[in-house]
């Protein structure tokens, strides 16, 4: 396991620590949750929160976020401390997350533009309309919904959806990307192409993009920092590189509990190196 | 229940604190005005003509003394429908239509995850969704209530008259008889009370759904029965205290 503070050697120039986690508990009627969790997220990476069903990682996005409130420790944003500080410094700090939800949140009384515009009337007063409206097809241009932008959100696909909730999200210039499960109830050809798209909007704009997910195709796609959740703990983190011949038991429980990855692991211990190929060709755009 | 009255203040504590722009606010306020007000003025015409028809028939019905003048029915429609009938049966179908929709939609709202998004962005979900709606409630009850008072009034009128239970003058003579303009503004002090507590009520209801779909409707009718007995029992309290 990687030290919390060292960073990694590739990238260095451009990679700083923008979330620091330090000792988060949290606990629900007596059970605890989350149990000591301290982790770091890299700016210009897909931070990847991994682990199986009820591991706590939406627990854990809740509380970075500010959605729940740790029992226990501090989170802090580029240096200031957004856990038990005072509202200004939040709201400060909030005005800079953008987050895509699991069922994508989208207002539903609200069209697909109306829905990509509303943080930037909300959070930039001082945009004129003409600048809001460019800036909105700007965004639904850039996640390939530029003919979209009239439908309501109760006509458009799941995959769609997610594109908006992406689109709103970096709509107002967000500096956090957070990401609930991006993948859920998507097939897994659209399933890639949000991974893709979030991977690029990350390096695009050098974002701190922290994903909660437990899909291990996600995993290979755009893993350059993982986060491994067991039962509340954090037992692991390192890259997708470095994933597969991890150690820890649990870790390598979930992983291998898909035939997929299986299947993959035997030809890259019968090939020497086929795993490689395989996440190189799946980089490519191939896909498992 | 007195932790819950405490939420309920915190709840509206929350609301005025870090308010949204004004001009936010205005433009949220008339939307949820049209909802609240526009979207309720047939239910309310219906249910008050009606109300106001019935409630002299009755009368007449009961006025059999030929000592007693056939104008007492006007009056007694006026009264009964100034103090009591308009503004609570009023607000008691404003519970049921108003109040069901602020807690569904809050309540969807909440569980599909979009009151969070607002919250993420930095933006007061509670002023932002609660504050406008209680705003334009206290706004609409008064307005409905005194449309509802006018059609409750008319209501009488056609009911004695194309019944033949009374003439029309009998009708205009007593609702002119003894007239007090403070019922008018008791009515009113009562439609903005009712107001607050239907919005409220049912707003705190929704906006702490938590769940799923059966939960939200839960909430809907926790929304519709709560404000019901706050109103009634804000009813005995306001006639206590004011009249």
């Amino acid at each position: 396991m990687r030290n919390q503070h060292e960073l990694p050697t590739d990238n260095q120039q451009l990679t700083t620590i923008m979330i620091e986690v330090s000792n988060i508990e949290k606990s629900f009627n007596g059970t605890p949750v989350l149990k000591g969790i301290s982790c770091v997220f890299e700016s210009g990476k897909c931070n990847l929160l991994l682990g199986g069903s009820g591991t706590g990682k939406s627990v854990l996005l809740q509380c970075i976020v500010g959605l729940m409130k740790p029992d226990i420790g501090s989170i802090t944003f580029d240096g200031t401390v957004y856990t038990n500080s005072k509202i200004d410094i939040r709201q400060e700090i909030r005005r800079k997350i953008g987050m895509l939800f699991q069922g994508s949140a989208l207002f539903d009384s609200m069209t697909v533009a109306q829905n990509v515009e509303f943080p930037l009337q909300m959070l930039t007063p001082e945009m004129s309309p003409e600048e809001r409206r460019e800036r909105v097809e700007f965004c639904l241009k850039r996640v390939g919904l530029e003919n979209a932008g009239n439908k309501m959100p109760a006509e458009i696909s799941g995959g769609m959806k997610k594109r908006v909730g992406i689109a709103r999200a970096i709509a107002p210039q967000c500096t956090y990307l957070f990401c609930d499960e991006p993948n859920s109830g998507l097939d897994p050809a659209t399933s890639i192409k949000i991974d893709e798209l979030i991977h690029e909007i990350t390096h695009e704009y050098n974002i701190t993009t922290v994903i909660v997910t437990h899909d291990m195709n996600s995993v290979i796609e755009i893993g350059e920092h993982i986060i491994f959740l067991h039962q509340g703990k954090k037992l692991w983190d390192g890259t997708k590189d470095e994933i597969l011949n991890a150690t820890v038991p649990e870790l390598k429980e979930f992983i291998f509990s898909s035939s997929l990855v299986r299947a993959a692991k035997r030809i890259d211990e019968e090939t020497e190196g086929g795993m490689a190929a395989f996440t190189e060709e799946s980089e490519a755009g191939g896909g498992i | 229940m007195l932790t819950t009255f405490g939420s309920f203040v915190l709840f509206l504590r929350g609301m005025v604190t870090r308010t949204e722009r004004f001009r936010v606010l205005w433009n949220r306020t008339i939307d949820e005005a049209i909802l609240i007000g526009v979207d309720s003025v047939v239910i309310v015409s219906i249910v008050s003509a009606f109300i106001g028809a019935v409630t002299c028939v009755q009368i007449a019905y009961n006025l059999t003394n030929p000592l007693i003048p056939q104008s007492t029915i006007g009056y007694m429609v006026r009264e009964m429908t100034i103090l009591e009938l308009a503004p609570t049966i009023t607000s008691i179908v404003l519970a049921g239509k108003v109040g069901s929709s602020i807690a569904g939609g809050l309540g969807t709202m909440r569980i599909t995850e979009q009151i969070s998004a607002l919250e993420v962005m930095g933006i007061n979900s509670t002023s932002y969704l609660v504050l406008p709606r209680i705003l334009a409630a206290v706004l609409m009850f008064p307005l409905l209530v005194i449309m509802a008072m006018l059609l409750s009034i008319l209501g009488g009128y056609l009911a004695g008259t194309l019944t033949g239970v009374m003439t029309a003058q009998d009708y205009v003579e007593g609702i002119r008889t003894d007239f007090i303009p403070y019922n008018i503004l008791f009515a009113l002090i009562k439609a903005v009370v009712f107001a607050f507590l239907v919005s409220g009520i049912s707003s705190f209801k929704g906006y702490y759904t938590t769940g799923g779909a059966l939960e939200v409707g839960a909430a809907s009718t926790g929304a519709v029965t709560n404000s019901i007995i706050a109103i009634l029992i804000a009813d005995f309290a306001l006639a206590a205290l004011l009249l």
